[in-house]
C-alpha cells in the first residue's frame, strides 16, 4: 500500500496501530455489518420458499439466460474495476478515468436489467404483494439494487471529483480503494443470490 | 487548498450553544450523550410510575388499557435504546480515548454524527406520544400485532422508524469504536494491556454491528407489511408470524450483552481502583467475555420456549442457555477475587460495583431458571421474567453505569461529587430496588401476567404489587437525589485532582477535567494498569519518561485537533425529518418532507466528504492534504 507516512494530522490521517488505514478498518467493518443484513434477507426468502399459496412462482417468471447475461455484466463491472485501481496506482489518470466509468456504465446496465426484470414479473402478474415470493424476492433483490445504485452514484462521484484539480493521484489510491472494496463485495452478494434463489429456484434438486 | 462547498465558513465557536453543536470533541460528545440518555431515562421512569401506580391496588382506573399497553411498550423500548445504550455510549466515548492513549475517536465527525443521530430517533420515539398515540405492542411487538389490520395507528409506525434511525446511530457508533480501540491505542497498549472497559466496549461495538442488521431487516419487513402491503407477516398469504420472533430475538439476545458488557467492563476498572490490586483473572475476564459475546448468538430460542419449537431445539437451547451461565460465573468469581484480600476502600463507586455484583447474582440466578424449558413454561409472560429482567437491567446494567457516573463524575466535571449524598443515594437505590423488583417474584410465580392493565381482587397479588409501587417511589426519590448531587456537586463542588481514586488506568494521569487534546505527549505503555505502574516507578525514583498528561506543556503548534464541523448535525436532522415523513405514507406533503429530508442528509454527507477533516495550518509548510 503506497501509503506516504502522513504527518499526525489528527482524526483521520493519523499513523496506526496496526497499519491499516481507520477507513479501510471501517469500511471492513461496515461489510461484515452488511453481510448479516443480506443474511437476514435471504434468511426470510428461503423461509418461505414454496410456502406461496398462489403463483405466479419461481419457475413461472424467472428467465436464468436473461439474468445469466446481467450477472456476466455485473461481473465484467468488478474486472474493469480491478482495472481501474490498477491504473490509479499506475499514475495514468486517463485509463483510470475509463475504467472507472466502465464500471459505473456496467452497474448503471446490470440496474437496467434489473428494471426490465422487474417490470416484466409486474406484467406476469406478480407484484411484491401478490404472494410470499413476490414479497421476499422484490425486497431481496431490490435491496441489492439499492446497494448497486449507491455504488454507481458513489463511482460518478469519484469519476467528477477526478477533474478537480488534484482530485485522483496515486496517493490517494484508497479513495478509489474503499469503492472497489464495497462494489466488489455487492458483486459477491449477487452471486450468492443468483445462485442460490434463480439457480435454485428454477432448477428443484440442484 | 481549501475544498469549502457552498462557501460556509467552518464554525468557531470556543463556547457557547453552537460550540456543542458543532463540537466534535469526544469529551464532549460523551457529556451531550450522558445527559440526554440520562433525562429521557428519567421520561421512561415516568411511564413505570404510572404503570406502578395503576396496578398499586386491583381493579383500579387510573389508566385507560389502551394507554396502558403503550406505556408499557414505551417504557421499555426507552430504557433499552434510550437509557442504557447511550449512557453506555457516553462511557464509549468519554473514557475509552483516554483509556488507550488517543486524542481523539478515529472518525471525530462520524462521533458527532452519532450523537445527533441517536437525539432524532429519541425525538421520533417520544413525538408518538403527542401524534396520536405511542406504540402500544410491546418492545419486542410480535407479529401479527403490529400487523396494519390490529394495529391501525401510527404509533408502530413512529417505533419502527425511530428504531431505525436509532440504528443508523449505534452502528455509525460502533464501527468508529471498533476502529478506535483496534486503531488508536498507543505505543506498546497490546491487546492483552487494554483496560477492561475498552475491551467490552470493544466487545460490545463488535455485537453491535452484527445484531443491528437484523433487526433492521426484521423492521424493514414490518414496515413493507404496513406501508406496501407485504406478506411477510401475513397469514392469509401463507406467512409465519414466527419468522418476526426469530428475527427479533436473533437481535434481541445479543441486545441483552449489549446491555449488560459495558457495565461489566466498568466494575472491572472500578473494583481494582478500591481495592488497590489489579483485576484478579485479566485473561479470563477477556476470554470469558468473549466467549459470552460469541455464545450470545446461541441462545436467541430461549425467549421462544412456549412457542412450540419442539423438544429438540427447546433441549439444545435450554443446553446452550445454562452453558453461557459458565463464563457468567467465571466474571463473577473473578470480581470476588479482585477484592479479596484488597485494601478496600468504600467510595460510591465501590459501592454501586459491589451492588451491581449482587443484584446480577440475583439476576443470573432467576435467568437459569428459567433457562430450563419445563420450568420456563410456567413463568413465561409472568411478573417472574418481569423481576428477572429488572435484576439484570436495573441491578445489572444501571447499577453498573452509576458506578461509573460517580467513578468518572471528577474526571468529567472537574469536581468532586458530595459523597454522603453518593452513599445515601446507593443505600436508597439498593433498598429501594429490591423492595420495587424482589415482590414481582413472588407475584410471577403466583401466576399473576405481564402486561395486563389491571387485576381482580382476591387473587392474592395486591399486597405485593402495593410493595412494588412502593418501591418504585422510593426508586424515584433517590433518583431526585442523584440529580441533586450531580448538578449541584458540578456546580458548587469541590475542585477535584487529576487522580482522586489513586486509580489505575490511563484517564487518571492527566488533569480533570482533561485539556482538549488529551494527552500533551502520547504515552508509551509498558504494563497493564500503565498509570499505576508509572506512579510505582515514580516512587522508587526510575528515571523514566513521564507518560500522560500532567507534567508536559502541551507544545500547542504540533497537536492538530480536528476541528468542529456544521455537516454532521445536518445530516442527521435529515434523517430526522426524512423519517417523520415516511410514517405518514400516502400523504404529499409527508411525501415531500422525506424527500427534503433526503435531500438535506444528501448535501451533507457531501460537504462532509469535501470538508478536509484539518483546514491547512497556515504555518505548517509541510501541509498537503
Amino acid at each position: 500500500m503506497a501509503h506516504a507516512p502522513s504527518m499526525p494530522h489528527g482524526g483521520e490521517h493519523e499513523a496506526t496501530s496496526t497499519g491499516l488505514s481507520h477507513r479501510k478498518l471501517l469500511m471492513w467493518a461496515f461489510l461484515g455489518s452488511d453481510c448479516m443484513f443480506f443474511g437476514a434477507l435471504i434468511a426470510t426468502y428461503l423461509v418461505y420458499q414454496g410456502k406461496s399459496l398462489v403463483g405466479p412462482f419461481p419457475e413461472d417468471v424467472f428467465s436464468i439466460p436473461v439474468t445469466s447475461v446481467s450477472t456476466f455484466v455485473l461481473l465484467m463491472s468488478s474486472m474493469s474495476m480491478v482495472l481501474s485501481y490498477a491504473a490509479l496506482t499506475r499514475g495514468n489518470i486517463k485509463a483510470y478515468r475509463i475504467w472507472l466509468a466502465s464500471t459505473a456504465i456496467l452497474g448503471a446496465t446490470f440496474l437496467a436489467f434489473q428494471v426490465f426484470e422487474f417490470r416484466d414479473f409486474v406484467q406476469h402478474g406478480l407484484t411484491p404483494r401478490t404472494n410470499l415470493f413476490g414479497t421476499t424476492f422484490f425486497t431481496l433483490t431490490g435491496f441489492h439494487g439499492a446497494h448497486v445504485t449507491l455504488g454507481v452514484i458513489w463511482l460518478l462521484s469519484l469519476l467528477f471529483h477526478s477533474f478537480r484539480k488534484g482530485g485522483a493521484s496515486p496517493e490517494k489510491e484508497e479513495d478509489l480503494d474503499l469503492a472497489a472494496l464495497y462494489w466488489h463485495f455487492v458483486d459477491v452478494v449477487w452471486i450468492v443470490i443468483f445462485t442460490v434463489i434463480y439457480l435454485y429456484g428454477v432448477f428443484e434438486g440442484f | 487548498m481549501s475544498t469549502m462547498p457552498f462557501a460556509i465558513p467552518r464554525p468557531v465557536h470556543p463556547t457557547g450553544v453552537w460550540s456543542w453543536i458543532t463540537t466534535i470533541d469526544h469529551k464532549r460528545i460523551g457529556i451531550l450523550y450522558g445527559v440526554t440518555a440520562f433525562i429521557l431515562f428519567l421520561t421512561g421512569g415516568m411511564e413505570a410510575l404510572l404503570i406502578r401506580a395503576q396496578l398499586a391496588q386491583a381493579e383500579q382506573d387510573l389508566i385507560s388499557p389502551e394507554i396502558f399497553n403503550q406505556l408499557f411498550t414505551m417504557h421499555g423500548t426507552t430504557m433499552i435504546f434510550l437509557a442504557v445504550m447511550p449512557l453506555s455510549a457516553a462511557f464509549f466515548n468519554f473514557v475509552v480515548p483516554l483509556q488507550i492513549g488517543a486524542r481523539d475517536v478515529a472518525f471525530p465527525r462520524l462521533n458527532a454524527f452519532s450523537f445527533w443521530t441517536f437525539l432524532a430517533g429519541a425525538l421520533l420515539l417520544k413525538i408518538s406520544w403527542i401524534t396520536g398515540g405511542a406504540p402500544n405492542a410491546g418492545w419486542f411487538s410480535y407479529a401479527p400485532l403490529t400487523g396494519i389490520t390490529a394495529n391501525p395507528g401510527h404509533g408502530i409506525d413512529l417505533w419502527v422508524v425511530s428504531l431505525q434511525v436509532l440504528g443508523v446511530a449505534s452502528l455509525a457508533a460502533a464501527f468508529n469504536f471498533i476502529v478506535t480501540i483496534v486503531n488508536m491505542r498507543a505505543p506498546g497498549m497490546s491487546l492483552m494491556r487494554m483496560p477492561m472497559f475498552t475491551w467490552m466496549t470493544l466487545l460490545t461495538a463488535i455485537l453491535l454491528v452484527l445484531a443491528f442488521p437484523v433487526i433492521t431487516v426484521a423492521l424493514i419487513e414490518l414496515m413493507f407489511d404496513r406501508t406496501f402491503g407485504m406478506n411477510f407477516f401475513n397469514v392469509a398469504a401463507g406467512a409465519q408470524p414466527i419468522l418476526w420472533q426469530h428475527l427479533f430475538w436473533v437481535f434481541g439476545h445479543p441486545e441483552v450483552y449489549i446491555l449488560i458488557l459495558p457495565a461489566m467492563g466498568i466494575v472491572s476498572d472500578v473494583l481494582p481502583a478500591f481495592s488497590k490490586k489489579p483485576l484478579f483473572g485479566y485473561g479470563t475476564m477477556v476470554v470469558a467475555g468473549v466467549v459470552i459475546a460469541f455464545m450470545g448468538w446461541m441462545v436467541w430460542s430461549h425467549h421462544m420456549f412456549t412457542v412450540g419449537l419442539g423438544p429438540v431445539a427447546n433441549s439444545v437451547f435450554t443446553f446452550t442457555t445454562m452453558m453461557i451461565a459458565v463464563p457468567t460465573g467465571i466474571k463473577v468469581f473473578n470480581w470476588l477475587g479482585t477484592i479479596w484480600g484488597g485494601s478496600l476502600n468504600f467510595k460510591t463507586p465501590m459501592l454501586f460495583a459491589l451492588g451491581f455484583v449482587g443484584m446480577f447474582i440475583m439476576g443470573g440466578i432467576s435467568g437459569v431458571m428459567h433457562a430450563v424449558a419445563a420450568s420456563d413454561a410456567q413463568q413465561q409472560d409472568t411478573y417472574f421474567i418481569v423481576a428477572h429482567l429488572h435484576y439484570v437491567l436495573f441491578g445489572g446494567s444501571l447499577m453498573g453505569i452509576f458506578a461509573g457516573i460517580y467513578f468518572w463524575y471528577p474526571k468529567m466535571t472537574g469536581k468532586m461529587y458530595n459523597e454522603g449524598l453518593g452513599k445515601v443515594q446507593f443505600w436508597s437505590m439498593l433498598i429501594a430496588q429490591n423492595i420495587t423488583f424482589f415482590p414481582m417474584h413472588f407475584t410471577g410465580l403466583d401466576g399473576m401476567p405481564r402486561r395486563i392493565y389491571t387485576y381482580q381482587e382476591n387473587m392474592g397479588w395486591e399486597f405485593w404489587s402495593l410493595i412494588s409501587t412502593i418501591g418504585s417511589l422510593m426508586l424515584a426519590a433517590s433518583m431526585l437525589l442523584f440529580v441533586y448531587n450531580f448538578v449541584n456537586s458540578w456546580r458548587n463542588g469541590e475542585k477535584a485532582s487529576g487522580d482522586p481514586w489513586d486509580a489505575r488506568t490511563l484517564e487518571w494521569s492527566m488533569p480533570s477535567p482533561p485539556p482538549e487534546y488529551n494527552f500533551a505527549v502520547i504515552p508509551e505503555v509498558t504494563d497493564r494498569d500503565e498509570w499505576w505502574e508509572e506512579k510505582q516507578r515514580r516512587r522508587i525514583g526510575v528515571p523514566v519518561p513521564v507518560s500522560g498528561g500532567s507534567g508536559y506543556e502541551p507544545e500547542e503548534h504540533s497537536i492538530h485537533l480536528p476541528q468542529p464541523s456544521y455537516w454532521p448535525i445536518v445530516v442527521s436532522i435529515g434523517l430526522l425529518i426524512a423519517g417523520y415523513g415516511v410514517v405518514y405514507n400516502g400523504v404529499i406533503y409527508n411525501f415531500v418532507l422525506a424527500a427534503a429530508g433526503v435531500l438535506i442528509g444528501m448535501i451533507g454527507v457531501y460537504a462532509w466528504a469535501l470538508e478536509p477533516v484539518n483546514d491547512p495550518d497556515p504555518d505548517d509548510e509541510h501541509s498537503s492534504h
